[in-house]
């Protein structure tokens, strides 16, 4: 969950602020970008912002007894690489601040560093070390999204604590107290999100494999279409040995 | 039940293990408040002098009027998400059509 509306002192606040901006700016250049010199992506980018939409709309209850949503920065992180989830998770961040009250514009620039860079690129950065020691892209994706977002709520801890010290023992003790409400709870959301996250990639990679090849995530294979199996309707495609031999370096 | 869908199934069911037992272990005994709530507690108690000092611009007012807003976010992220999924794998549907036909020109069809 975001940090509240007016919960931040201004300094932090307008500071925060300077230190997302350069992110989301060059984040906007990038989708732009991206857009006009492959048209054929902005299906997936849509799909991208769109997963980051639902699953920031949802609460989920957790085994803290709290609850909060995921974050869903991963998925676009992995496809597009972080700089687009800049733009596309601060959008997120403003249409729940100015409708829903949830998190809100002052602590906009501090939610959208957690939610929308450092999420994004520690999720990105776990998948390209996955793939680099050799592992699959379901499990390099299933370690990106469970850490994307867990990495967001260990921000939002550690950007609490040095707003608010606590009286005796100062920046520690507060970021104890808040990684407690916030990262303990999120492990098992970020691991539902990791799960998801593998669904939806086992989606795209039959039915979008054009898209995957050319943005690296997957090799192109040899023979573009391995035989087709018989008698199964929409999850039919390649058989579960194809994933294993989808590893592509990015 | 080939490999391929068993394997989705228990990814269906993972997920769902993940949030039914926090649900069981905190049966009757917790709200499951939202995070954000429970963090601006812990602010209210460590810092009791600090006063938020901006107020959201709109506010729904309303938990109902809320969670319609919620719904309305997630339904138009899963509408957008549902039409691209829809669109690439008729895709996919309509080129291996395509290629079956084209391999076929000459036998008789089917």
């Amino acid at each position: 969950m975001h940090i509240a509306e007016g919960f931040l002192p201004p300094a932090h606040a307008i500071g925060w602020t300077i230190a997302a901006a350069p992110f989301v700016v060059h984040g906007a250049r990038c989708v732009v970008k991206e857009v006009r010199e492959h048209p054929e992506s902005t299906l997936l980018l849509g799909a991208a912002g769109a997963f980051t939409f639902v699953l920031s709309a949802i609460k989920l209850p957790s085994v803290t007894g709290s609850s909060s949503h995921p974050t869903g920065t991963g998925l676009g992180a992995v496809l597009f690489r972080p700089p687009v989830m800049a733009l596309l998770g601060t959008i997120v961040l403003l249409f729940q601040a100015l409708l829903l009250a949830h998190g809100g514009l002052t602590t906009l620039g501090a939610n959208a560093f957690s939610m929308a860079i450092v999420g994004p690129w520690a999720g990105y950065g776990a998948y390209r070390l996955t793939r680099r020691l050799g592992g699959g892209l379901l499990p390099a994706v299933f370690v990106a999204m469970a850490l994307s977002d867990l990495a967001t709520y260990v921000t939002t801890a550690l950007q609490l604590a040095w707003a608010h010290p606590d009286a005796e023992s100062g920046f520690a003790g507060a970021a104890a107290k808040f990684l407690g409400v916030f990262s303990v709870t999120q492990i098992p959301l970020a691991l539902a999100e990791g799960l998801l996250g593998v669904l939806l990639f086992r989606v795209l990679t039959t039915n979008a494999r054009p898209e995957l090849e050319r943005l690296g995530v997957l090799r192109p294979e040899p023979e573009p279409e391995p035989t087709p199996q018989p008698a199964f309707g929409a999850e039919s495609g390649p058989a579960f040995g194809a994933e294993s031999a989808e590893r592509g370096e990015r | 039940m080939n490999r391929r869908r068993l394997v989705t199934v228990l990814l269906v069911l993972g997920i769902v293990v993940l949030f039914v037992v926090p649900l069981a272990l905190h049966a009757g005994s917790s709200d499951f408040a939202g995070t954000d709530s429970k963090a601006t507690e812990l602010i209210e108690e460590s810092d009791p002098g600090y006063r938020p000092w901006f107020d959201s611009v709109f506010s729904p007012g309303s938990s109902e009027v809320e969670s319609g807003l919620f719904a309305l976010q997630a339904a138009f992220g899963g509408a957008v998400l549902g039409y691209v999924l829809g669109r690439l794998r008729s895709r996919r549907a309509l080129r291996e059509a395509l290629a079956a036909r084209e391999s076929d020109t000459g036998a008789p069809q089917p």
